[in-house]
């Protein structure tokens, strides 16, 4: 299944990809076990300007289109999913909430050091209360002068063990407005969080806001329209970013699956002759071309800038995590007992795999929407049939 | 202008009662018709239909809440000439 890409796009591609075999695969275990993701592979990505890889040229990044961009991630993802996560908060979440909703001296400001990787960026919507329920969130900002003092404590942040800018959401009241705020602000302090299931080198750690004190200068887009526009815009661009990974991830597991069983032997032959393993490749084999196909057709409405590019991601993301989750039990089911063992990387897979069910809006948000768009488009002329 | 806008509002409105009737000037968002992802889709939507630039001190839901401030709205940019201002 072969996407076509002009000469540019499709370089950097294949470029990630070889990547994303020789620097990134080969220490994606032992970054889980030390629970590092290291300065240097960042600054290499950062070299290969993957960083910023969606930014217009102007600003420093790659200027990839979002069909090229979700075929990078893919293939940064197969590497290491811990550097597809990162692609993911720095700059789909965050960078591109930047380029979209920031100011002509927050883009200058910014987006040139995030595209280098000079500056890492992480975004912070979840608490410890407020998951799914994002716009509930009680971090709280108060005039305080003609700046704003922050207080509150945000969950689930990814990479901000290691972030130098934080994207975070605040409220006063009714409103919701969103804050660039520096790592090295006084008040802001990191707790990492242990004992995870996956994203173990992604530094995820608790964010905590103590009375920080910020400018006018630091709100992204406008007071009061956080949640609407900047939380909306940068969830939509992670989402995007997560659906792809979800293809990356079920293809890793795909090849793992079938390496194996080309190889492994039982009663006399490859278990890849059996029957009921060639099932699991099968459905394997459709759920890759189902879940690449949704995301292809998302990214190519996102190129058009389609009003329905939204749920259009919404669905490839809800699919592709699902479909990532289902291949990637199915490989460590083909792997029988060594599929247990950190010796291969299917388990690794099916855990990280879990995650992408997770992030950017579970399965089940995701069906709240992708249900209301089933009512509100199918079924109005066929009624009564 | 005003009937490609309000048909667009009304393909994504969250409501499923075929008595419930909306007005142009009906704040959309707070009436709960649409959810809040929807002011991301409609902005994609009025710069790909109008062909107008929204800069990021527009993005206000102000500017968006009814039918009529998304007519204004536009008319408004298509006088100033797209908008202009980048995002």
């Amino acid at each position: 299944m072969k996407i076509e890409l002009d000469d540019r796009q499709r370089r950097v591609v294949d470029e990630a990809g070889d990547f994303a075999r020789t620097v990134l695969a080969p220490r994606a275990r032992e970054n889980e076990e030390s629970g590092v993701f290291p300065r240097n592979v960042i600054s290499q990505m950062g070299e290969r300007g993957y960083l910023g890889a969606t930014l217009p040229q102007a600003h420093g990044g790659l200027g990839l289109d979002p069909v090229a961009y979700g075929l990078l991630v893919a293939e940064i993802e197969k590497g290491d999913c811990s550097a597809s996560r990162l692609l993911t908060v720095h700059l789909a979440l965050v960078a591109e909430a930047i380029h979209k909703c920031g100011s002509e001296s927050q883009i200058r400001k910014w987006l040139p050091r995030i595209a280098r990787g000079e500056t890492i960026c992480a975004f912070g919507l979840t608490e410890p209360e407020h998951g799914s329920d994002a716009a509930g969130i009680q971090t709280a900002y108060t005039a305080h002068g003609s700046d704003f003092r922050i207080n509150g404590r945000k969950r689930w942040i990814t990479f901000s063990g290691i972030a130098d800018l934080l994207l975070v959401m605040a409220r006063n009241g009714e409103a919701v407005s969103a804050f660039l705020i520096e790592r090295e602000t006084p008040g802001v302090s990191v707790e990492p969080q242990k004992g995870l299931m996956a994203g173990r080198a992604c530094h995820i750690c608790e964010v905590i806001l103590n009375d920080v004190i910020v400018g006018k200068e630091n709100i992204l887009g406008q007071a009061g329209q956080g949640f609407t526009y900047v939380a909306n815009t940068a969830l939509d661009h992670g989402r995007y970013s997560i659906a792809w990974g979800g293809v990356g991830l079920a293809e890793a597991a795909l090849n793992a699956m079938v390496s194996y069983a080309r190889t492994r032997k039982q009663f006399g032959q490859s278990i890849g002759s059996f029957q009921l393993v060639r099932e699991m490749i099968a459905e394997a084999v459709v759920g890759v071309y189902a879940a690449k196909s949704l995301c292809w057709r998302a990214g190519e409405m996102r190129k058009a800038a389609a009003a329905d590019a939204i749920i259009e991601t919404t669905i490839a993301k809800h699919f592709s995590a699902g479909t990532a989750f289902r291949i990637a039990c199915d490989a460590v089911q083909v792997h029988g007992g060594n599929g247990f063992t950190s010796e291969y990387p299917v388990e690794r897979y099916m855990r990280e795999a879990k995650v992408l069910e997770i992030i950017e809006g579970t399965s089940q948000i995701q069906q709240m929407m992708i249900s209301m768009h089933g009512l509100r488009r199918f079924g109005r002329t066929h009624a009564h049939r | 202008m005003r009937e490609k806008i309000r048909a667009m509002v009304e393909s994504n409105l969250n409501i499923f009662n075929s008595g419930v009737q909306f007005s142009d000037d009906d704040n959309i968002f707070r009436k709960g018709f649409v959810d809040s992802l929807f002011a991301v889709q409609l902005i994609a939507y009025l710069e790909a239909e109008f062909g107008i630039k929204v800069a990021n001190k527009d993005l206000d839901i102000n500017n968006f809440h009814s039918v009529n401030k998304m007519v204004s709205f536009v008319e408004r940019k298509r006088q100033e000439g797209t908008g202009g201002a980048s995002r």
